[in-house]
């Protein structure tokens, strides 16, 4: 048995992606070549820019491909960084993705940044009356404030339209990699300066993202080369991959409304039924205004290390928090950030259920929490390591 | 079985995890995280400092087929050996930290939780030799004299030897890398490590100034008289002749040997040769690796001090508390806090710690 419960890390490639992806790989062209074949993938190329630029309402001259969504979440980030020389202040929430915190650190120790946390409130949204004041009291030193769309460990949905309201004519950028394809995103409404979005969390093929950039801005770039986007990204366009990246995102949006009803019940099975079978556990995750499949869990008297392994033993796939590069497990920053101990982050799981998921797989799962949960605080105790 | 196998991410360690799948054992790879050092950019993040050796062990057990994960042991490391290590050294002794990490960490913490999460045991690539007897199991000096790590593994008691493998112990090292190769895991010619790991650089002496300061004291001779100027005194090992930077020579131009460091009074003592002589070997803390020989009763076996010491033959009898031991002929130079490793000819009887000497 495999249950693949990790859905937020990369989701199932979708039928209509291998599709798109293996025609457009056979075909021969660079796009940028002014010959035929170069012109005949430069239109494949367009036509998907097109077609994800409907699926978000957004212009297609605003859509920048990258390689992934680091790379557009940094090229944001230093991008707007660079591109205000008077302003060295950089807004964040605490609970971003390592691909928003880390690029900001870096450019706090190299580039002479500050880097200002908006807090986390008990509710696992950011701290509206934090950002008011910040603005209020520093908003001429504010280069630019990148605010998550979801929490990718909560599944919170933040108040990208207030942060925008609240923002004024400082550039938002907002990371919005979890939701896209699973709730409502339409960057025309939204209102922000520019927005991350990547193709593998919501069916597409991976090393292919976007940064959605607002028409006239211009960026500092991170790669130069061809100018190949709008000048600020260089590299030869990866036709299939983005061809594939519009025909997952069409197939994802076409079906969002039915597959959020269907993965936010299993979701609500799930949790109602881990209440019962390990009665101490303890949900971190956010019920509504949420993504549809995250379930974030402390198991008291556990390590998630031992956790992970035990459910993988048992062919279960699930997360914690995040590793190093080393693979060394950490508490989840998004944890601590909402409140918790060190020891309470340590001890807890996410879980992230996708469109593939079916109700007897939870119901596998959790007949065998109880055992797993066990062995795990029997390796707490016995070891005596804390 | 379940097994837990150790992948350090070296050579040993891959073969002898690769041994135990094909032996029909269910294994899993862990590679311990042993350091603190602080990465960048993961707040709050450490216990990466060897990503390297990680990715290789993590490599090793895809070629072999076995899942992998990494345990974060870097505060019971630090807490229990490298702590201990430093503190040792800050009262004048000198110890043996593998031999630590062995009791205190690998055929413990890891042991424990490997308990704990339903598993048997856990394997390591550590040279040395299981033999059921009738009197339970017992441990004897891997077949590959220049690899023989029994030394280091004498502080496992039954309980401990009970959940262990060594599944190298009867191949000598070059067949191992051999074997490696014909197996595709390409850590096959990863040079051996030797140094102590948290000092990677080798400089034990630096390492050490560095924790516990140099303060300038006095070398005197064993009669008190003034010699010189030490940096440090714990930067000193007892036997140590080379860099005391002694300038008024001895009566009769004799060498002049380290033999004993007085942590209290931060002052080194140097003398003769002969003055290094020790004969009895008093050890507290033993641990039995296998059967519990008669108290207050003589045996006679071989000592040995050091991981690639020589054993020397001798008459040893175990008080409960203490092993005493009465060599056959002298030892030169001997420090409280080295372990004391007691064979019966090939096997290991068990181990202390050196408390005092004559």
């Amino acid at each position: 048995m495999a249950i693949y419960l990790d859905h937020a890390a990369t989701a199932p490639i979708n039928d209509a992606a291998i599709a798109a992806l293996n025609a457009q790989m056979r075909k021969l062209g660079n796009a940028s070549s002014v010959h035929n074949p170069g012109r005949a993938v430069r239109k494949d190329v367009e036509d998907a820019r097109h077609k994800l630029s409907e699926l978000i309402n957004a212009n297609p001259s605003e859509i920048i491909f990258t390689g992934s969504g680091t790379e557009a979440n940094n090229l944001a980030i230093k991008g707007f960084f660079w591109q205000s020389p008077t302003r060295n202040v950089i807004v964040t929430s605490a609970f971003e993705h390592h691909a928003i915190l880390d690029p900001v650190e870096w450019l706090v120790e190299h580039e002479g940044a500050e880097q200002v946390l908006v807090p986390i409130t008990k509710a696992g949204v950011i701290d509206l009356d934090f950002l008011k004041n910040i603005v209020a009291t520093r908003g001429n030193e504010i280069a630019v404030i990148s605010i998550m769309h979801s929490n990718n460990e909560l599944g919170s949905i933040q108040p990208i339209a207030e942060v925008v309201k609240i923002a004024g004519d400082i550039p938002v950028h907002t990371d919005a990699v979890q939701s896209f394809g699973k709730v409502d995103f339409d960057f025309e409404k939204l209102g922000v300066t520019a927005a991350t979005i990547s193709a593998h969390k919501v069916g597409g093929p991976l090393g292919i993202a976007a940064l959605i950039l607002r028409r006239g801005l211009d960026l500092t770039p991170i790669l130069h080369g061809g100018g190949q986007e709008r000048e600020i990204r260089s590299g030869t366009l990866n036709a299939p991959a983005i061809v594939a990246f519009a025909a997952a995102s069409e197939f994802a949006i076409a079906n969002r409304e039915a597959n959020f009803a269907r993965v936010r019940e299993l979701r609500d099975y799930f949790i109602e039924g881990l209440k019962k079978s390990v009665p101490d556990v303890s949900i971190n995750s956010v019920i509504d205004p949420a993504l549809p499949g995250i379930v974030n869990a402390t198991f008291p008297g556990t390590e998630s290390d031992a956790l992970l392994l035990l459910l993988d033993t048992e062919g279960i796939s699930a997360s914690a928090g995040s590793a190093c590069s080393a693979g060394v497990p950490r508490p989840s920053h998004v944890l601590v950030a909402l409140g918790l101990s060190e020891s309470d982050a340590d001890a807890s799981l996410r879980i992230s259920i996708g469109t593939t998921n079916t109700k007897a797989e939870i119901d596998q799962v959790l007949a065998v929490m109880p055992s797993v949960v066990e062995r795990a605080r029997n390796a707490f105790v016995v070891s005596g390591l804390k | 079985m379940k097994l837990i196998a150790a992948m350090s991410g070296g050579v040993d360690s891959a073969v002898a995890a690769a041994r135990a799948v094909e032996a029909g054992h269910e294994v899993i790879g862990v590679h311990l995280a042993l350091s603190s050092n602080p990465q960048k950019y993961r707040s709050g993040a450490r216990g990466c400092c060897t990503i390297e050796d990680s990715h290789d062990a993590r490599r090793a057990a895809d070629v072999i087929g076995i899942p992998f994960y990494i345990w974060d042991m870097a505060e019971e490391f630090h807490d229990g050996v490298v702590e201990n290590f430093l503190s040792e050294y800050a009262d004048g002794r000198t110890p043996n930290p593998c031999l630590r990490c062995n009791e205190k960490i690998k055929f413990a913490a890891v042991l424990d939780r490997a308990k704990g999460l339903g598993f048997d045991g856990v394997i390591t690539g550590h040279y040395a030799q299981m033999q059921e007897t009738p009197l339970g199991r017992v441990m004897h000096r891997a077949v590959d004299p220049g690899k023989d790590q029994s030394y280091v593994l004498a502080v496992l008691n039954t309980e401990q030897l009970a959940g262990a493998h060594f599944p190298l112990g009867d191949t000598v090292k070059d067949q191992v890398r051999v074997e490696a190769k014909r197996r595709g895991l390409y850590v096959a010619n990863k040079p051996d490590s030797h140094d102590i790991c948290f000092v990677p650089s080798g400089d034990n002496a630096g390492w050490l100034r560095d924790r516990l300061g140099s303060d300038v004291g006095p070398i005197v001779d064993e009669a008190g008289t003034k010699l010189g100027e030490h940096k440090g005194a714990y930067t000193y090992t007892i036997g140590q002749r080379r860099g005391l930077g002694i300038t008024i020579p001895a009566a009769g131009g004799e060498p002049r040997y380290v033999l004993k460091i007085e942590p209290k009074t931060n002052t080194v003592v140097v003398g003769s040769h002969e003055a290094l002589a020790v004969t009895k070997i008093v050890g507290d803390r033993p641990i039995w690796c296998g059967p519990t020989p008669t108290e207050n009763a003589e045996f006679r076996g071989f000592a040995q001090v050091r991981a690639h010491g020589s054993p020397l033959a001798c008459t040893y009898l175990q008080t409960g508390s203490e092993i005493k031991v009465d060599l056959d002929e002298p030892l030169f130079g001997l420090a409280a806090g080295q372990g004391l490793v007691i064979y019966d000819g090939d096997r290991v009887v068990g181990s202390a710690t050196v408390a005092h000497t004559e």
